[in-house]
């Protein structure tokens, strides 16, 4: 039972993992292009984890910016990620230790956000322990080849990997939305709200970063508002 | 660029970006009751999600028609209960027939 837990875990984090390998070559390949050396940027990615945020720590380290101005810029661009932890801390089973959710925190990821939110029943230390490791593996590796290697596969196939961990959010928010008008209601909102703070005068000017945590909050508050959840639906995406 | 200075400035990144997750697990361990509060972060996935694919995804591939079909490939894939590898997979083999096809 246990055990299962665990692999339950790895199961559901292959998909992750496969969608991850493509990006983070992408990011080797970006950061040794620019002038990081190879083995920087597979520490980077085994202990940050974020796909944005590097991209853009990267950029600063490539023009010797500040620490602060760094950190700052972090701080923005991974803030979602506090959205995110809180839901997930709402939905962890409540033996859960004190560590064991200090542990978990490392992998919270949008990806495997995503897939802990879709799980029906409460996430355990050791299924999400799973979810957690091959992603981790697939995107330190995919950093790893993506910085080393020397032939690169065809730019027809590397560029199209992109979209998969967007078919991945898709496959998440779709069904719920099919059955449900209150989710639908959400998702239509939020893509309303992306594309005004993408296209719109002045909106367009704010970082994306920031776009994503005032969309989340703005939407989310108001269906909290406007349409309320039952207690037992509550923090648990069917 | 010294080894010190990218040391210092990974460090930093990875620092920052773990107290952004842990805080909210150790903090909030006991269950929320209020109705509000269960209500808003019921509605956070679906929300974080769609504004982080629309537009987003019209830029991930090669070109935006490559990329356009996979969105909608993934749509509908979706719209019938596919999996996640399914429809990740669909998606990213769409665009890759399109750029093949030099569209």
């Amino acid at each position: 039972m246990k055990r299962n837990e665990f692999i339950n875990g790895i199961k559901d984090g292959i998909p992750i993992c496969l969608g991850y390998f493509s990006v983070s070559m992408a990011f080797g390949i970006a950061a040794v292009n620019g002038g990081i050396p190879s083995w920087a940027a597979i520490i980077t990615s085994l202990t940050n984890v974020t796909s944005a945020g590097q991209f853009a720590g990267v950029n600063i380290m490539l023009a010797l910016g500040t620490l602060a101005e760094l950190a700052i810029t972090t701080m923005i661009i991974n803030m979602r990620y506090f959205l995110m932890s809180l839901s997930v801390s709402q939905k962890v089973d409540t033996s859960m230790t004190i560590w064991q959710r200090c542990l978990v925190s490392f992998g919270i990821t949008d990806e495997i956000f995503a897939v802990s939110m879709r799980r029906q029943r409460t996430l355990t230390f050791l299924y999400m322990t799973g979810l957690i490791i091959t992603p981790v593996l697939g995107w330190t590796l995919g950093t790893a080849v993506g910085a080393l290697a020397t032939t690169v596969m065809p730019e027809a196939l590397s560029t199209a990997m992109g979209i998969a961990l967007y078919g991945m959010f898709i496959a998440i928010v779709v069904p719920p939305a099919r059955e449900n008008s209150k989710v639908l209601i959400a998702v239509l909102m939020a893509i309303a709200g992306s594309l005004l703070f993408a296209y719109a005068p002045m909106l367009k000017t704010i970082s994306d970063g920031w776009t994503i945590i005032i969309i989340t909050i703005l939407v989310s508050s108001l269906c909290a508002t406007f349409f309320p959840v039952k207690p037992q639906e509550g923090g648990v995406a069917e | 660029m010294s080894t010190k200075y990218i040391l210092s400035c990974i460090a930093v990144m990875a620092l920052v970006t773990y107290l952004i997750r842990a805080i909210p697990m150790v903090v909030f361990r006991k269950k929320i009751q209020n109705r509000w509060i269960q209500s808003f972060l019921y509605y956070v996935p679906y929300v974080v999600l769609s504004a982080m694919t629309v537009p987003a995804v019209f830029s991930s591939t090669g070109s935006v028609y490559s990329a356009a079909a996979g969105f909608m490939v993934a749509v509908v894939l979706a719209f019938f209960k596919r999996g996640l590898l399914t429809v990740a997979v669909g998606a990213a083999f769409t665009a890759f027939i399109m750029q093949i096809a030099g569209l």
